[in-house]
């Protein structure tokens, strides 16, 4: 049955609602998503047409190695780290009801390159090590923002300021580490200085699909606290949520997920940032909108890594070059009309 | 033993102390309305009433039971509240608002059952904000908006309504429009209604229990009858007044005295 604005399903004493423009727009994006997809499997050296492409992918044959080796994996890797930092960032935007509080802008990120950096410098290791020491230097860098922002509680503003210099340092911290250590492992974590998606292998794209395949149903289960949080916290408790801990989880979950994007493909610039709000603006308001963000996040991904890969081409230029050109103008018009509304 | 009730009650806001060793038992069934001067800890004592805020000392019950040890999503069906100033989710709207009032009877796949439906629908027809479900939140007027608001507290079906200064930003009209709609919910469909409001004569004129506090105390409790002479107001407000009937209803009437 249907509502003004809903479709509802009911049976027994189960019954579902979802908005229908929330509807359209993850139908979108899935669509988009899907020919974004086809699109990365074909283009590049040598390009295929959609039929070859996906010849390719399922059997030997010439472009397999092209196909099956290098794009296929890259575009897994790349959609389900989109994902994740989309779905991280409507998080922190959502519950500091701010849209300056993504991972990228609080130093989670940042954290979370430098465990990873840290790792490989010192035991050249790859895989899942690598991305617990994003984990662990993401949770670090979490609680240690939140500890520099602590003023009797926490407010958005000095959260941000605290977490841009926090990032900073952490940056720099990564810089360091890299000068000082040989040249293989340096290279290996060179994609740790932009986000970059080149040369993920199937391994990448399987930690980086544990890590969503976890985390992801987890955050989009907050999405009814949250959603209750933006009224604030007393209409929230009086609703019967309990904010604490929603809050809690709602941080752990959102840095575990930029940790395994970063795990994936290095701190790639502003996804995290400028997920949310189209994600948002796109499904029509009125919620944080975590799924469409996910998908805004994957989208922005691969849409970057496809121009960088092929544009310049035979040129490689990293993803994350991509996004900080969509995303600096972004977070400066961000800032400009945060500041005219006086909330910074 | 009425359902919601605070015995020697304290409160800390920020670690000063704002009320101390309160006892109230909020009376079934009635209308009660807290009135005092600012920082009285009226609204800090609302707060605790509805286990926002953990007391310093001393215990709030809802039903017999420390309402602190209760789970919030089942007090969430007995109790609900509207604070002073909620914040609507940007592009909210009025529907979507009001249905958010259901959270506590809802889950994961239990989102919209018929008994949802049917208390939107009665909330937003209560309220008259009916024709207003489609529009969003911010498009509305301050009066129409704090109806939405109390629609959404209303969907929630609790027993027990607590609202913090429902009137505020709102004028003449819309206080009286807003005022007897909490008493047709309370007359009409028997909620217990708690409330804190700035405006004396209109207290009077809602309330069928009045609490006067002043410096975290109560002062005075009972009918306005009996609350509202010229000694109680002079001891709450500091405020030299005289009490007359209401024409229109007969309840009292403050006419503070001219300056000498």
């Amino acid at each position: 049955m249907t509502e003004a604005g809903h479709l509802v399903w009911r049976r027994g004493r189960w019954s579902l609602r979802l908005r229908r423009r929330g509807v359209a727009a993850l139908l979108g994006l899935a669509l988009a998503l899907g020919a974004l997809a086809l699109a990365s499997l074909c283009l590049g050296e040598p390009t295929l047409g959609p039929g070859a492409a996906l010849r390719a992918l399922l059997g030997p044959g010439d472009a397999a190695f092209a196909v099956g080796t290098l794009r296929a994996p890259r575009l897994l890797t790349g959609l389900c780290a989109g994902a994740c930092l989309g779905l991280s960032g409507a998080m922190m935007q959502s519950l500091a009801r701010n849209p300056l509080a993504s991972p990228d802008l609080l130093g989670f990120t940042q954290g979370a390159g430098l465990g990873a950096v840290a790792t490989i410098a010192r035991t050249g290791a790859q895989g899942v090590g690598v991305a617990a020491a994003a984990l662990g230097g993401g949770l670090a860098a979490a609680v240690l923002v939140g500890a520099l922002a602590w003023k009797g509680g926490l407010r958005v503003w000095r959260l941000v300021l605290v977490g841009i210099g926090v990032g900073f340092a952490l940056r720099a911290g990564t810089d360091v580490l890299m000068t000082r250590t040989d040249l293989f492992s340096a290279s290996a974590a060179t994609q740790w200085l932009t986000g970059s998606l080149n040369a993920r292998l199937w391994s990448h794209a399987a930690q980086a699909g544990v890590g969503l395949a976890v985390l992801g149903p987890l955050g989009l289960a907050l999405g009814r606290g949250l959603d209750r949080l933006e009224m604030g916290e007393d209409v929230a408790t009086a609703l019967g949520v309990r904010t604490g801990l929603v809050r809690l989880a709602t941080v752990a979950v959102a840095v575990g997920l930029a940790a395994v994007a970063v795990a994936a493909c290095g701190p790639v610039a502003f996804v995290a940032l400028v997920a949310g709000p189209i994600g948002r603006r796109l499904s029509g308001g009125g919620g944080p909108a975590l799924g469409p963000a996910a998908l805004t996040g994957a989208l922005l991904l691969c849409a970057a890594d496809l121009a960088g890969r092929v544009l310049l081409a035979p040129m490689q230029l990293p993803a994350g070059l991509f996004t900080a050109l969509i995303g600096a103008p972004y977070l400066l018009w961000l800032l400009a009309t945060q500041i005219r509304k006086g909330a910074l | 033993m009425t359902r919601l009730a605070a015995t020697d009650l304290s409160l800390d806001y920020g670690g000063r102390p704002i009320v101390r060793d309160l006892s109230l038992a909020v009376p079934d069934g009635r209308v009660t309305v807290i009135i005092g001067p600012n920082a009285c800890g009226k609204s800090t004592l609302l707060r605790a009433l509805a286990r926002l805020l953990a007391p310093a000392r001393g215990t709030v019950t809802l039903d017999g039971k420390a309402i602190a040890r209760q789970p919030t999503r089942e007090v969430a069906r007995v109790l609900g509240l509207l604070p002073q100033t909620p914040l609507a989710p940007e592009g909210i709207t009025v529907a979507d608002l009001v249905a958010r009032g259901r959270s506590p009877h809802q889950g994961a796949f239990r989102q919209w059952s018929r008994a949802d439906e049917s208390a939107v629908a009665a909330a937003l027809e209560a309220t008259g904000t009916a024709d207003l479900a489609g529009l969003r939140v911010e498009e509305l007027s301050g009066g129409q908006r704090q109806r939405a608001w109390i629609a959404m507290a209303l969907a929630q079906e609790t027993p027990l309504l607590l609202l913090d200064e429902p009137t505020t930003f709102l004028d003449l009209r819309h206080q009286i429009e807003v005022l007897a709609l909490v008493r047709r919910l309370n007359r009409d469909l028997g909620r217990t209604v708690v409330m804190v409001l700035h405006d004396i004569g209109l207290a009077c004129r809602y309330a069928d229990h009045l609490v006067a506090m002043r410096d975290g105390c109560i002062l005075a409790e009972g009918t306005p009858e009996a609350v509202v002479t010229p000694a109680t107001i002079r001891a709450v407000f500091g405020l030299e007044a005289r009490v007359i009937p209401d024409p229109e209803t007969g309840t009292p009437l403050v006419i503070p005295r001219r300056e000498p």
